[in-house]
């Protein structure tokens, strides 16, 4: 084992003890496919489930069972006691000044979903820009050309280059009074590239526009400090950080949360309620109406235990090893077109590859990794303009998480070989 | 050979591998070996709906039989169509009207496949059907 990883500057056996240990904290990560040994490279989609969240799911439903906010029984007292610590706890971790900044959401799409509703109704009007990039996803985008259809307002796009980074020069030449707000991804899901958020920020602030920043692969890969980055809002889910699904965060400052009217009517979201009006309850209630997914909801804050192990451990330097190992592997193979290419550092990528073959369909390479025990993705990743972008139907994606090993790196180079050897 | 006979040969042909890699060999094969579509027929009516690829499925109608060609820009999902036309073309509509088409559970690929990908072989089966349908 030793030899196999020597050529690998820096790494020694304590770095390998510290991902097995790593591993069993993923009680799925042991299952086989096919008689073979998983190799679970889908990780931008969703992170396989920590124990410590499986077990606070458990323990949330075994025992505390109960609607959050409204009676005065113990199982209530409890279930609301677990929910508004974790708020806390995502407060904490992101940095945020206040409690109430701290909105849960069933995932990304639906943060974003209630910004572009309910901060639309109040701030944009006909005539209003909205800002997004040429590299997100469909949850960023969608949402925005739905608001500037209610408002007749108008969506521009920033340009990604060649290597998959943004133009911010065109940024800064699109800003202008009209610009009601800029909606960014931290890092793209298809090109990997970590993007100048704070850099976006300043700029953006600069003409007075608010930013909103997608999150769901940003809080998975970096320390998201919501104060150091400035942004107005941030938006991630749950799932992929190795919380339950159905779980996410919104984000938002507390200004423009106040500012902004309520995206869903209904359950504890209001004040009074009477026929001839209703008032609405302060933050961050006003943002969570129905019955919460609490169950779910409290698993946050153990997949956030485990994003501040990750930061003080020497796993980040390993799995850096990982990421260089398979960009060079991939930059060197000449079939191989890798979408979102890091200039200069390898430190502006994260472990994130999407790519195409010449002549070969990527449907086709997917499905014999599948056989082959390792799980990719493939297809348009639900950014279909960024495969425009790139003039392709679609792609093949490896995505790493902090529990893949070096070993299953190399497996997967030398599986992707073969199954394009059996395809050409 | 009667439509049974042909359904029965492909099954014992996918037996003789174990190993979904080697079936997938075969299907590539296939695949390859599925004759020349026409261009100016990849049209969007000729477009399977549902599949993760794109299929297109082609025919005619030569002495009272249905004559299929298909393509597809994925290999593997050319070589399922392959195989279901290897089965199906040059049959009359009520042949293909009395096939329960089992044979695609028989081999395994339905569950052996994605669920995007089963759904597409659903609609190629289904396009088939409604083909024999059409032309009774």
């Amino acid at each position: 084992m030793r030899n196999m990883f020597s050529k690998f500057a820096g790494f020694s056996d304590n770095n390998m003890a510290s991902v097995n240990d790593i591993r069993t904290m993923f009680p799925a990560l042991e299952r086989k496919v096919y008689g073979k040994n998983l190799v679970y490279l889908d990780n931008a989609a969703t992170g396989q489930r920590l124990s410590s969240v499986i077990d606070a799911w458990n323990e949330s439903t075994l025992s505390r069972n109960s609607n959050l906010h409204r009676a005065v029984h113990l199982l209530a007292s409890e279930a609301t006691q677990d929910y508004e610590s974790t708020r806390d706890a995502v407060r904490d971790y992101l940095n945020a000044e206040f409690r109430e900044e701290i909105i849960f959401t069933s995932g990304t799409t639906a943060s974003i979903n209630l910004v572009a509703f309910s901060f639309g109704e109040a701030f944009v009007k006909e005539g209003s820009e909205i800002i997004v990039s040429e590299a997100e996803h469909h949850s960023n985008i969608v949402p925005w050309q739905m608001l500037c259809q209610r408002k007749g307002a108008i969506l521009r796009v920033i340009p990604v280059d060649d290597d998959g980074y943004l133009k911010l020069d065109e940024l800064a030449a699109m800003l202008n009074d009209r610009t009601a707000i800029v909606c960014v991804t931290h890092i793209s899901n298809v090109l990997g590239i970590i993007n100048p958020v704070s850099e976006i920020v300043r700029l953006c602030h600069s003409y007075g526009v608010p930013v909103l920043i997608d999150g769901a692969q940003g809080a998975v890969h970096c320390r998201v400090d919501v104060r150091d980055i400035d942004c107005d809002f941030y938006a991630f889910s749950g799932h992929k950080i190795y919380a339950a699904t159905g779980t996410g965060i919104l984000y938002g400052k507390k200004r423009w949360l106040e500012a902004m009217p309520p995206y869903m009517g209904g359950g504890e979201m209001v004040g009074n309620v009477k026929f001839t009006g209703t008032t609405y309850a302060p933050l961050p209630m006003k943002f969570e109406a129905g019955t919460q997914n609490f169950s779910s909801a409290v698993t946050l804050k153990p997949a956030i235990e485990f994003l501040k192990l990750l930061n003080d451990n020497k796993l980040t330097q390993y799995h850096d090893e990982i990421r260089d190992f398979v960009l060079d592997s991939l930059l060197k193979d000449e079939r191989i077109r890798l979408y979102g290419v890091p200039r200069g550092t390898n430190k502006d990528k994260i472990a994130l590859f999407s790519f195409s073959v010449d002549g070969v369909h990527h449907e086709d390479i997917a499905l014999i990794l599948d056989k082959m025990g390792i799980a990719t993705r493939s297809g348009q990743m639900c950014a279909e303009p960024v495969m425009d972008r790139f003039g392709v139907t679609g792609m093949l994606r490896a995505s790493f998480a902090p529990y893949n090993t070096m070993q299953e790196a190399e497996y997967f180079i030398k599986c992707l070989d073969r199954a394009i050897n059996m395809l050409k | 050979m009667t439509l049974k006979e042909a359904e029965e040969a492909v099954v014992d042909e996918f037996s003789i591998y174990d190993e979904w890699l080697d079936k997938y060999e075969y299907l590539i094969e296939l695949g390859k070996n599925l004759k020349d579509y026409p261009e100016s027929a990849k049209t969007d009516d000729r477009l399977i709906k549902g599949c993760q690829s794109r299929v297109w499925l082609d025919y005619s109608v030569q002495d009272g039989k249905i004559v299929f060609n298909a393509d597809s820009d994925a290999i593997i999902t050319k070589g399922i169509i392959s195989l279901l036309i290897g089965i199906y073309s040059g049959r009359t509509a009520a042949e293909i009207a009395s096939s329960d088409f089992s044979v695609v559970e028989k081999i395994g690929l339905k569950e052996n496949l994605s669920p995007t990908r089963a759904n597409g072989l659903v609609s190629m089966i289904d396009r088939i059907r409604q083909v024999a349908k059409e032309n009774k």
